[in-house]
């Protein structure tokens, strides 16, 4: 608690995901303290309290309408990094940024990165995200060792991998407690840089064939979906894999700082844009360039970390060049062998030229032990569009069916307009994850936006 | 709770018989309203429309509201939010009167007034007070083009629709960052049974326009919505005729 006597920020926000859309109003606590959490979370309203990290879930997830919201981001100590074991110890408002410009001199790295790295270790863990590493690496829980969890009765619980707890913990979005710590393995680098190959895929069966076939040395594989090309066409790619540089390929001058983290930051977007910037000819236009500005065949090159991994994020505030409306993200999986409910989706969305942005086709590898999480063996496919595209809810509606009707899933933590009838087939572990909840907190303590809408 | 498009899960619909009233929640059950409550003066009517809503599938209760009795008000209304959230209440009713009688019995025009403004003050309070505790969710009142500017012909109703219009507004503003969305609409000549037997207007619509208007406000965030849309010019342009001009112009 150190000296300080200030009192806890406490104040009134009307909040949203980084989509931007459904705002609503809570309590914002903001604790520096393992103490002030308890207080922020015993001290709650009847409409219940859920934790926020840095509101990077797209949808509704981290806010609590007319109840109270624990915003992590001042619970950002990191306590301990054991070199020898590969392993960190900190507060789950540590950003995954942070924790690599602490890791990355020590030739250390985050096991598992969404691709923004402004997400904390919470956020992390309550969403179970996923990289582009997945099918080697498994999703975000697979690394924690052990996390902190505050209760709704306000005691603090060490949660272990193999237990309920944790697996109803790992992807379940806040909804049985607020993580205050976690202990992470770590995975060793060399440098700081990728070694990064790019090729083109004419077709989405190209692109599918081209990810099935990523082989151990290239671990981090993702493909941009051209979503408004059409015809024969239609799914064509930019295909990039990539993996840490060993040091040996690194050239000389490069070799005395190799682990150095520079991310570069362009200026922020302006706080007003007009709506339809990002319409249909410019969003076709980019992909466009893309797709002809890589080379048919496989090229190598060296790329910063960031580049790569986060090329989104330096561009701080990019979500709001979608305007006043904000933007719905689109992200389900399919299993293996569904590829044909993959081609459906995409034909959809191609024949009716949407606008989609950061279209990213991804393989998934085994899932994880969290009942909620979201990545199933298979492959994913995410993109966003401006949520005031005409006929935008119902063509997501119908995506929906495809995605269920194919036994597949939609990403909750991207969520923000899903059917809760939609939910039970997706998730089939639902009611282990409810019937812990009522055992474990009767009174509904945790409760979001999502968890409303959802019935969760 | 509203999705990304602003689309709600329930419904409050205060004048549960209004044609447009329904026309909206017929729209709104088609995307995400399960729940729906119809606020009225109990009837047959109100019932055939509960049982015309289950038929699309929605969970549908009537309750007794009587605008004329804002006593009542915290109470019946409060019931209706203690049972769940309402993320959307729509505040539909509203009587034209006649104008030839109002101006005789001026009884019978302190009804309209005391239905379309007073009734709405106190409904439309306590809806905003139950919303703000919520910390979501929208307040779409159905005010009307004839209280942009008052005319010869229904000044009676078009004062009430005045008074209604700038309490919404200044709610609206009082609530703004409480999470709770206000909604002025305000339609032309709409084809319902309030307008029956009247000759139409210009720009004349219908329930339907109207509930299409309020499920793109709602998705917009829009403050003030104007059905059709041309209305909002071809009012801004009525407002500035001097009054001796006005006074002349066809009515209705
Ligand atoms: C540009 C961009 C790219 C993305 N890419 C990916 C990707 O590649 N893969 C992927 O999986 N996801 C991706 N996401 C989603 C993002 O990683 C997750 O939504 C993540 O949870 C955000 O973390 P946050 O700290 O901002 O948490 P928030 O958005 O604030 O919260 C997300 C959820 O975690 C819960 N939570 C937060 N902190 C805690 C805590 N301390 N204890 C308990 N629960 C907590 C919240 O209650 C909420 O349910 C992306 C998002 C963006 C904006
Ligand atoms: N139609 C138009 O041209 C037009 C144009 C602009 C604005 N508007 C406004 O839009 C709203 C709806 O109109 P509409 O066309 O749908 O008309 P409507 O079908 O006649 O609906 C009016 C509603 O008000 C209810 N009501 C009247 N007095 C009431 C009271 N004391 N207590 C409770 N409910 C009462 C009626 O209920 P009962 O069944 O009990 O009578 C009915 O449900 C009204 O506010 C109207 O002023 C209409």
């Amino acid at each position: 608690m150190g000296d300080t006597v200030t009192p806890m920020s406490v104040d009134t926000v009307s909040m949203t995901g980084w989509g931007r859309t459904a705002p609503t109003t809570a309590l914002r606590f903001r604790p520096r303290t393992y103490e002030e959490a308890v207080i922020a979370v015993t001290g709650r309203g009847p409409r219940g309290v859920v934790a926020r990290g840095l509101g990077r879930a797209h949808g509704d997830a981290a806010q609590n309408a007319g109840g109270s919201v624990v915003d992590m981001s001042a619970l950002d100590r990191v306590h301990a990094i054991d070199p020898a074991a590969g392993t960190v110890v900190c507060d789950a408002g540590v950003s995954l940024h942070r924790l690599m410009e602490e890791l990355l001199p020590l030739g250390r790295f985050v096991p598992v990165t969404p691709s923004t790295r402004f997400v904390t270790v919470g956020g992390a863990i309550g969403a179970d995200v996923h990289g582009r590493n997945h099918p080697s690496a498994g999703s975000f829980t697979r690394h924690v060792r052990s996390l902190d969890l505050l209760t709704a009765d306000g005691t603090v619980r060490t949660v272990l991998p193999g237990t309920d707890l944790f697996d109803a913990t790992a992807g379940g979005l806040g909804l049985t407690g607020v993580v205050l710590s976690a202990t992470l393995a770590l995975r060793p680098v060399d440098t700081s840089l990728m070694s990064v190959e790019t090729e083109r895929a004419a077709d989405l069966d190209a692109a599918l064939a081209g990810l099935a076939a990523t082989d151990d040395r290239l671990p981090y594989a993702a493909a941009r979906i051209d979503l408004m090309a059409r015809g024969k066409a239609t799914g064509r790619a930019v295909l990039t894999r990539g993996e840490h540089t060993p040091l040996d390929a690194l050239p000389a001058r490069a070799r005395q700082a190799p682990l150095e983290f520079r991310p570069a930051r362009l200026p922020a977007a302006p706080a007003y844009v007009p709506e339809g910037l990002l319409g249909r000819t410019s969003a076709a236009l980019l992909a466009e360039l893309r797709f002809r500005g890589t080379r048919a065949a496989r090229a190598r090159r060296l790329q910063r970390l960031s580049a790569f991994l986060h090329p989104l994020d330096a561009l701080p505030g990019w979500n709001r060049l979608h305007g006043r409306g904000g933007f719905v993200q689109y992200r389900f999986a399919v299993g293996g062998g569904q590829e044909e409910a993959l081609h459906r989706v995409v034909r959809r969305l191609s024949l009716r030229r949407c606008p989609a942005f950061h279209a990213v086709l991804q393989r998934f590898g085994e899932g994880g032990s969290g009942w909620l999480s979201f990545p199933v063996p298979g492959w994913t496919l995410s993109f966003g569009l401006p949520a005031g595209l005409p006929g935008l809810a119902r063509l997501l509606d119908r995506l929906d069916d495809e995605v269920a009707a194919a036994g597949g899933r939609v990403c909750l933590a991207e969520d923000s307009r899903m059917r809760p009838e939609t939910l039970a087939a997706m998730y089939p572990r639902l009611a282990d994850f409810r019937a812990l909840r009522a055992e474990l907190d009767p009174d509904g303590a945790f409760r979001s936006d999502l968890s409303r809408r959802l019935a969760l | 709770m509203k999705d990304a498009f602003g689309a709600p899960q329930s419904l409050l619909v205060l004048g549960g018989t209004s044609e447009i009233g329904l026309a909206t929640a017929r729209r709104l059950i088609a995307r995400r309203t399960r729940t729906v409550r119809l606020a009225g003066r109990p009837s047959p009517a109100l019932e055939r429309a509960a049982a015309e809503l289950r038929e699309l599938g929605a969970e549908v209760r009537t309750v007794a509201f009587d605008a004329l009795d804002p006593a009542s008000h915290e109470e019946v209304l409060g019931k209706v939010f203690s049972d769940g959230d309402i993320d959307m209440v729509l505040l539909a009713f509203g009587i034209l009167g006649d104008q030839a009688r109002d101006e005789e019995e001026p009884l019978s025009a302190v009804q309209v007034a005391q239905t379309n403004y007073t009734g709405a003050v106190s409904a439309g309070l306590v809806c905003a007070g139950a919303l703000q505790a919520q910390g979501h969710g929208s307040l779409v009142v159905l005010s009307s083009v004839a209280g942009e500017r008052a005319r010869r012909a229904d000044f009676i109703y078009g004062s009430s629709k005045a008074g209604l219009d700038a309490f919404a507004q200044g709610l609206g503003d009082a609530l703004h960052g409480t999470g709770v969305h206000v909604m002025v609409v305000r339609p032309g000549f709409v084809r319902s049974r309030m307008t029956a037997g009247r000759e139409e207007a210009p720009l004349a619509t219908t329930p339907g326009a109207v509930a299409d208007a309020i499920v793109t406000g709602l998705r917009r965030r829009s403050e003030t919505v104007w059905v059709p849309g041309a209305l909002r010019v071809v009012m801004s342009a009525l407002r500035h005729v001097p009054r001796p001009l006005f006074r002349r112009l066809p009515v209705r």
